[in-house]
């Protein structure tokens, strides 16, 4: 449906005729060449910044009780909405942000803020380092869960009773299993970073914009001609997106070729130290600038009078939230009636599939490609074509579309959360139901239900925050009719007042945490009087 | 609680995996008799237990037939077959309490369900230990309460898998002859899958090697 336009067929806005001008319009903008650059570098460089420092905190990581603590301080990131990282990154490191308050005038001199342009730098890096920041903890997390099954403790204690380094051990004989378990996850991260939309409005470059940030603006402009053109700018953008994995399957493959050598060239311990000290340092680094990020959203929602260089605000005030809240009403319920209304329904389809390959011995295996289409495909490029196959048989942006877009990134979370979950738990126990004589359905409601309470909500959490981080897919779908908090906040970006904004984005990130709260505080009420069941959570 | 005794019968039995054929059997097995199952690991001894229990995976293909008396039971889903399992952990579900696993295995419409569940506590020294967190037993008590569970399902026939190779060894005789005690007592047909011969000996039964 995203293709028809792009040829300049859209019988609603009067385009009967296949031909090329939107190709055309669309080369002959100036700043092109530029956009293009920005999404696919972008893309590239920050999947290939995150999984180095992923890397190279598995290698360290010695299972230590700071690694324990790294670790645990990681994967509570993931939950918070890229809007909500991306204010936090832009509020630390703009010329007021607490950064240069930290250490001004003492190493700067700076007695007002300097004239720099730190965020919207023409190059993205301020893009780039608010992704590293989310794809960081994601990589961690797909590769901590791929982790066990590769046995990595055993393949490096026989490294090292050959004489290899820890971190070498690690490096030349687990890497090499653990990459085709994280393939599509990282896939998916080089897709969604050449392709963002709420992060590149706000720590973004703007003239010219990323090409997924043009392509929203032309296709809402009010002439609507420009959507001709927007659709033309999604397969270019697809295009943009393809190329990007195509050239970092280039690179895989070199890679693969080009380590032969080093796997087996028998050095043990050369850059070990590098690796131990490497590893630890800039993950060490990337939590702690996520939380300071959120730290300086905090101090922003309640800062009264702040002078520049001071390093905290003079006064505190809640003048900021009282403001908010009440114009916060609507959205904050359209945020979790849409979230919890799409986690239902994805969590019932999912546990149904699951039982069902459960009961009937499937391998699923083929369709986890298929669940990742949605996260891999550019979402610019294919929401595009949904709101135009709505519109064109007439169905109107609403609240039920809006649902039914997240459930296309919602059902594929949920799934990845609790297959692994439900893979784990040991058949026996439904045999055991059923040896004693209950149905199927009894020995499910009653046995394998309760088994995988934990997981399950944990896997609910997973899917309510994905929810509330969607951004394009509310916008475009809701057709602005469905404010959340997410499209608010993203919109309060440009012009708006920064403490509000500062509000709105610790609401955003306050939403996934209570409910990630919840999923663990659940099962431990619930089992308070059953020990091994507080064990298995 | 046991009107009708039965004989199980494995009629003709050959499974195969991929061609292959892991083991036949023909044999009968008498209300109250334990056929002790031997083999090394790989012999084919747990596809036998989840042909008899019904959870066959499908990549294995079985011929023959298994009938509880006249009544067919390989067409049977696992849970019509009445056939109960002892596994070598005693698996009482963590979420329920010591009764209320001893509930599940009730039959829906039983009688006195609370007066059978204390007479059951009390048959294996557990008497009061309803409302008990299953984690907070000992495993020799856990085995116990397992095998109350399985009799209080009413089975018509059992299978044992290695029930006892994870207690120790003063345990494991004291579990032997309550097992197998209850099981005569109950004149059911059991079917017992084990490496130690000496549960072979305390079964007191007949002895199929598997290769």
């Amino acid at each position: 449906m995203v293709l028809l336009p792009a040829f300049g067929y859209l019988p609603v806005l009067g385009g009967n005729t296949f031909h090329l001008e939107a190709w055309q319009d669309l080369w002959a903008r100036a700043g092109l060449g530029h956009s293009v650059w920005l999404s696919y570098a972008s893309g590239l460089i920050t999947t290939l910044v995150a999984l180095f420092i992923v890397v190279l905190f598995l290698a360290a990581s010695q299972g230590t009780w700071i690694d324990r603590t790294i670790r645990r301080m990681v994967s509570p990131l993931l939950a918070i909405p890229h809007a909500a990282v991306a204010f936090g990154l832009a509020f630390l490191i703009a010329p007021s942000g607490l950064l240069v308050r930290w250490v001004s005038p003492g190493l700067t001199g700076w007695e007002r803020p300097p004239d720099l342009l730190i965020i919207n730098d023409p190059s993205g890096l301020a893009l780039m380092a608010g992704l590293i920041l989310k794809e960081v903890p994601f990589l961690l997390l797909m590769s901590l869960a791929a982790l066990p099954q590769l046995r990595p403790d055993s393949r490096v204690v026989l490294a090292r009773s050959l004489g290899y380094a820890p971190g070498i051990a690690w490096l030349k004989c687990v890497f090499p299993a653990l990459y085709p378990l994280i393939r599509l996850p990282v896939y998916a991260v080089i897709a969604y970073a050449t392709s963002v939309v709420d992060m590149a409005l706000i720590l973004g470059p703007t003239l010219p914009p990323t090409l997924s940030v043009s392509i929203l603006n032309w296709f809402n402009d009010p002439d609507l001609s420009r959507r001709f053109m927007a659709s033309a700018g999604a397969v270019l953008q697809l295009g943009v997106t393809l190329a990007a994995l195509l050239s970092w399957w280039i690179g895989e493959q070199a890679v693969k070729c080009l380590s032969q050598r080093w796997l087996t060239n028998g050095a043990r311990s050369s850059g070990s130290t590098a690796i131990a000290v490497g590893g630890r340092a800039l993950l060490i680094t990337v939590t702690l600038l996520a939380i300071s990020a959120l730290f300086g959203l905090a101090l922003f929602s309640v800062a009264g009078f702040w002078r520049f260089p001071d390093a905290l605000p003079g006064t505190f005030t809640l003048d900021h939230w009282q403001r908010i809240l009440p114009s916060v009403a609507t959205p904050l319920i359209n945020t979790l009636s849409v979230g919890l209304t799409a986690t239902l329904i994805a969590c019932v389809l999912v546990v149904a599939t699951l039982e069902h390959a459960a009961r009937h011995h499937l391998a699923a295996r083929r369709v986890q490609w298929l669940l990742y289409l949605p996260l891999i495909v550019p979402q610019v490029a294919f929401l595009f074509g949904l709101v135009v196959a709505a519109e064109s048989i007439a169905i109107r942006p609403q609240h039920a579309l809006v649902v039914a877009t997240h459930l296309l990134f919602v059902i594929p979370y949920l799934y990845l959360s609790l297959s692994e979950a439900y893979r784990r738990l040991d058949p026996r126990w439904g045999q055991v139901a059923l040896s004693l004589g209950v149905s199927p359905w009894r020995a499910f409601w009653q046995v394998r239900l309760p088994l995988l309470l934990a997981p399950l909500l944990t896997a609910c959490a997973v899917s309510l925050a994905v929810s509330i981080g969607q951004y394009l897919p509310t916008l475009l779908l809701g057709g602005g009719r469905v404010p959340t908090i997410t499209t608010e906040a993203v919109a309060m970006a440009s012009g708006g007042n920064r403490r509000l904004v500062a509000v709105l984005a610790l609401l955003q990130a306050l939403l996934p945490f209570i409910g990630f709260s919840l999923a663990l505080l659940i099962p431990r009420f619930v089992w308070a009087k059953r020990r091994q069941m507080r064990g298995a959570a | 609680m046991t009107p009708n005794l039965q004989t199980l019968h494995i009629k003709q039995l050959k499974l195969t995996l991929a061609g292959d054929t892991l083991l036949a059997m023909h044999r009968d097995i008498a209300p109250g008799e334990v056929l002790t199952v031997m083999g090394p690991s790989g012999s084919g001894k747990s596809t036998l237990l989840a042909y008899l229990a019904g959870f066959l995976s499908p990549a294995f293909q079985a011929q023959g037939e298994l009938y509880l008396g006249d009544k067919r039971l390989d067409t049977l889903p696992a849970e019509h077959r009445g056939i109960g399992l002892l596994f070598q952990d005693p698996m009482l579900f963590p979420h329920l309490s010591v009764g209320g696993n001893l509930h599940f295995g009730l039959p829906r419409r039983a009688r006195d369900k609370n007066a059978q569940v204390a007479k059951a506590l009390e048959q294996i020294g557990l008497a009061g230990f309803e409302t008990r967190d299953p984690a907070t037993l000992s495993g020799g008590q856990q085995s116990r309460v397992a095998l109350m569970r399985l009799l209080l399902s009413r089975p018509r026939a059992v299978l044992l898998d290695e029930p006892f190779s994870k207690l120790d060894t003063a345990l494991r005789q004291e579990m032997r002859a309550l097992v197998f005690g209850q099981l005569r007592e109950a004149g059911l047909p059991t079917l017992l899958v084990t490496h130690d011969e000496a549960d072979a000996a305390a079964a007191g039964g007949p002895i199929v090697v598997l290769e």
